[in-house]
């Protein structure tokens, strides 16, 4: 196991930071979902996390060692980062894509060891491509080309995951496919995951911790369940809402106000609500 | 499924794997070289029965027909043959760091550079230092023009479209560098320095074999060395770096590899277009997108090609001796057009 | 980017401009290996003495490349700015499109295969070289799901160059008499030629030029959009072609006298949109006397920086051109 820590951490790209004297623990075991308005600085966070980018001051600490000072292949083995939106070239088949992901654990007399058949192997297995392993990545659907990446994340081997926006691009349902392939990993295989999402819905639904980060630094972070509030959502975001509770999960929802057609008291929907049919809370 | 085969020590202490389909083409494009080496030593002005070339090689023939083989035929095929593996290699290297189909040499501006730089050599220094150096000048233009193009392409990290609308640009400008020096050159010969800008074998001696065979014999393994960080950057930087690849050094490293080979091709045949492009893509559609049996395919792909070209070249119209870059050019061009009608929502 | 120059001072700008043509004329029939004092130039005009070396070097040189240089910076930098407003691409222009390549390759095919001797012949297949390479990038590059972008029309001029350069090499090297003349040609030059050459283009270069001054409302429309003008009425699909003709004159009819000289197209319309931002009313006569301004000074370079020898004068606007070119490419395909 390998915990990961931001200790003071400033990040800038111009003379401004983007994020200013942070520190972070994230919990081992976990799903961790870093939210917050559009460039606040959440994806920049992340990548500082994975050593794509470098701080102007402060550390990374991976098991109690800076990684600015761990040789990157070493840092790959405990931690495997899958940046927003890859792209593999054309024709690359899942399984090729797949044993990139030993590329830490190979040298050039050692490029294909039975741990590496193995990882391989269970990668596929449990994002469930091994029907698909010799398909072309450019052939699949959204969901299950993610699924692949992630697959090739999982063969590197590391116990920590992190994930930038996984699920841009993509529609609902391959949202969820991933989300779900995510949620399973962190449940049967005690993986920490660390990600960006953007539906605040989504992310109080999957995450046992939420990190709201919001003018360059952490704003609330905690249980969904305990620190979802108007009060975030109109701090962090800069809007009005209500929050309810989601009907089938029970973790909170966050229903923005706004404008738009209400149709209270007008319609069969509207009238079903009013007799109490359907919930309609908030 | 892909067949592959794995080998593999009995500690672990080496292990690889390795598809049948890159091992079947690799050696079916070697014998093909093979014999490509064989018969166009043979075909000529006067044919020459390849068996007789195999034994005049081999030095069974007391010397019959020495001159003809060893003398003019023989270093030019060889030499054409380096070339085009050389001006394939670098191709299929740049589009693995440059993540574009379109890269190669001469599209990047790389070997504009070599050809001013020997331009330049042979007019401002003509004389004053041994021709010996001419691939040291070449390759050291080709690395300073490269760097150039880098660096102007380097705005917080560079984009394949701006570095290779740079290169253009910069083309344009080594270009008009090349017409200088010739219209300066005391030694001026048009037609000469035409024949050399337009890319030939012609004329070719042992001297410019041993030019570029080190050159390759050294960089073929440092590059399969950097197959494996090849593939991975294919996925792009931050994926790449996340996989354990220190992306910057290892970009420099290639870079240096592709500008070696594309800048000792210019130094021996000018500027031969299109073969780092077309090479490189034949071996895609043979062997797949994989970086270490991609360089292997693109060596000997380029090799036929070049090769191919001088054939066609001095032989269909004799006594005429075209120059290979015509037809490099010629079957080049309407390729790279079908590239970009391929690729047209890419850019 | 706000223009240098506002409405009022826009005309003035002009007229600068001309004096400007009118300086570097003066300075192009005056430099050169042979100097020749205004007095003397005045004189050759006025009374032509057939004794004096000057008047002959005046007469028989410096005019016919003073002339030639003018006329061609002109068609040039008018060709280029219509081809940045017809694709919407900073870089468009004549050489970078592949169309000197196309229409040198024509010529050199005319002469070489059809042994045409007749420069009126000759520019014609000019034209025919021209139009060909402009229609083939022009489709290649508005293909494709984002339309026309400034790579694809790069690329496509970039390759369509080296394909006809490379036929060009072919039909130079198969028949190698007169390679010497042609290679100075095909770099691009405006000595050694007389006036009489470019009379045969030089009516439909001057009526392409009338048109391209009358367009610059349409222009201006277009340039909005291609649905915004249907919906205001315009024929969008004859003011294209009308331009793509313009265009097709003016560089194939400079191809046809002077060579490939590359990159005027490019810099000139640049330069003036500085002075007198997007509006084609504007732009169009200021490209017009700027490219003329412009390769008269190149010209006059060219004579001067090697003497005794001289280098041809597309060297020169590569070498200017050039790093222009580097320069937008590195501010990032800015819409036109």
């Amino acid at each position: 196991m390998s915990t990961l820590e931001a200790k003071n951490l400033t990040i800038a790209y111009g003379p401004e930071p983007v994020i200013e004297d942070l520190n972070l623990t994230i919990p081992q075991g976990q799903i961790t979902v870093l939210i917050g308005s559009n460039g606040c600085g959440k994806s920049t966070l992340l990548r500082t996390m994975a050593r794509l980018q470098a701080p102007r001051s402060g550390t990374v600490l991976l098991s109690g060692e800076e990684i600015a000072k761990l040789p990157t292949k070493e840092i790959a083995k405990r931690m495997s980062i899958l940046p927003q939106g890859p792209s593999a070239p054309e024709g690359l088949t899942v399984n090729q894509l797949v044993r990139q992901g030993r590329y830490a654990h190979q040298s050039w007399l050692k490029q294909w060891s039975r741990e590496d058949e193995r990882m391989v192997r269970l990668a596929l297995e449990s994002t469930r491509l091994t029907e698909l392993a010799e398909r072309p990545v450019d052939a699949l659907s959204g969901g299950q080309r993610q699924r692949a990446w992630i697959a090739m994340t999982l063969a590197q081997g590391a116990n920590t995951l992190l994930l930038d926006e996984p699920t841009t691009y993509l529609d609902m349902s391959h949202q969820i496919e991933v989300l779900d392939l995510l949620f399973e990993l962190n449940e049967k295989e005690q993986r920490t995951i660390v990600m960006v999402l953007h539906d605040l819905n989504l992310a109080c639904r999957y995450a046992h911790h939420i990190v709201a980060v919001n003018e360059k630094s952490i704003y609330a972070q905690g249980q969904p369940e305990d620190i979802v509030t108007r009060e975030l959502v109109r701090h962090v975001f800069g809007m009005e809402c209500e929050i309810t509770m989601d009907p089938l999960f029970g973790t909170p929802l966050c229903i923005p106000h706004g404008r738009g057609r209400s149709i209270h008291g007008e319609s069969r929907y509207g009238q079903l609500a009013a007799a109490g049919a359907i919930s309609s809370s908030g | 499924m892909r067949k592959t085969y794995v080998i593999r020590s009995k500690g672990e202490r080496f292990s690889f794997l390795i598809e049948r389909r890159a091992v079947l083409v690799i050696t079916a494009l070697m014998l093909l070289v093979l014999i490509c080496a064989v018969v166009g030593t043979s075909i000529g002005s006067d044919f020459i029965s390849p068996l007789q070339v195999l034994w005049t090689i081999l030095g069974l023939n007391e010397g019959q027909h020495d001159f003809v083989v060893l003398t003019l035929r023989l270093p030019r095929v060889l030499l054409s043959l380096l070339v085009g593996a050389a001006l394939g290699m670098s191709g299929a290297i740049l589009q693995g760091i440059i993540r574009n189909p379109l890269a190669s040499p001469d599209v990047i501006g790389i070997t504009g550079g070599a050809a001013v730089a020997a331009v330049g050599f042979v007019t401002l220094l003509g004389g004053a230092l041994s021709i010996k150096l001419l691939p040291a000048f070449a390759v050291i233009g080709a690395l300073v023009t490269s760097l150039i193009i880098y660096a102007l392409a380097w705005k917080s990290g560079v984009t394949p479209i701006r570095l290779v609308l740079i290169g253009i640009g910069v083309s344009s400008i080594t270009g008009a560098g090349t017409t200088f020096m010739l219209i300066l050159s005391p030694f001026y010969s048009a037609g000469q320095a035409y024949i050399w800008l337009t890319g030939s074998v012609y004329g070719a001696a042992w001297r410019e074999v041993y030019t570029i065979l080190p050159v390759i014999l050294l960089v073929l393994p440092l590059s399969l060395w950097f197959a494996r960080s090849i593939n991975a950057q294919a996925f792009g930087d931050d994926l790449a770096a996340g996989l354990g690849v220190a992306v910057q050094r290892e970009r420099v490293g290639l870079l240096l590899c592709s500008v070696l080979l594309a800048g000792f091709a210019v130094s021996v045949a000018g500027t031969l277009g299109f073969v780092g492009l077309i090479a490189p893509h034949i071996a895609r559609r043979l062997v797949g997108n994989l970086f270490g049996s991609l360089l292997l395919a693109s060596a000997p792909i380029g090799a036929l090609l070049v090769c191919g070209a001088d054939l066609i070249g001095r032989t269909a119209f004799l006594p005429l001796d075209v120059p290979a870059g015509v037809f490099t050019a010629g079957i080049g061009a309407p390729f790279f057009l079908y590239l970009l009608f391929r690729n047209r929502n890419q850019f | 980017m706000l223009p240098l120059l506002r409405d009022k001072s826009k005309i003035w700008g002009l007229a600068a401009l001309f004096a400007l043509l009118l300086i570097a004329s003066a300075a192009s029939l005056m430099l050169g290996r042979t100097e020749i004092t205004f007095s003397t130039a005045v004189e050759a005009f006025r009374n032509y003495n057939e004794e004096s070396i000057e008047h002959i070097v005046l007469h028989t040189e410096r005019l016919p490349r003073t002339v030639i240089a003018g006329v061609v910076g002109a068609a040039l930098a008018v060709a280029g700015a219509l081809m940045q407003a017809l694709t919407r691409n900073p870089l468009a222009s004549p050489s970078v499109f592949g169309i000197n390549a196309g229409a040198i390759f024509f010529i050199v095919l005319s002469i070489v295969v059809l042994s045409v001797s007749s420069l009126s012949t000759m520019m014609w297949f000019g034209f025919a070289g021209a139009a060909l390479a402009a229609l083939i990038v022009y489709a290649l590059g508005s293909l494709g799901r984002d339309g026309i972008t400034p790579i694809k029309i790069v690329l496509a001029g970039t390759a369509i160059t080296a394909l006809f350069s490379s036929f060009t090499q072919a039909m130079l090297v198969l028949n190698s008499t007169g390679l010497q003349d042609v290679l100075f040609w095909l770099a691009g030059s405006v000595s050694g030629r007389t006036l009489e050459m470019l009379y045969p283009v030089l009516p439909y270069m001057t009526i392409a030029a009338l048109v391209a001054l009358f367009m610059g409302r349409a222009i201006n429309l277009l340039l909005t959009g291609e649905d915004i003008a249907k919906g205001m009425g315009q024929n969008v699909l004859l003011v294209k072609l009308l331009m793509g003709a313009v265009v097709v004159f003016l560089a194939g009819g400079s191809v046809a006298v002077a060579g490939s000289v590359g990159l005027v197209g490019l810099v000139v319309p640049h330069v003036m949109r500085a002075l007198v931002g997007n509006d084609y009313r504007w732009l169009i006569p200021y490209s017009l006397f700027g490219g003329a301004v412009l390769l008269l000074c190149s010209d006059v370079i060219a004579r001067l920086v090697i003497l005794p020898n001289e280098l041809p004068i597309g060297v020169v606007t590569a070498l200017i051109g050039g790093p222009f070119f580097v320069y937008i490419a590195r501010k990032g395909g800015a819409k036109v």
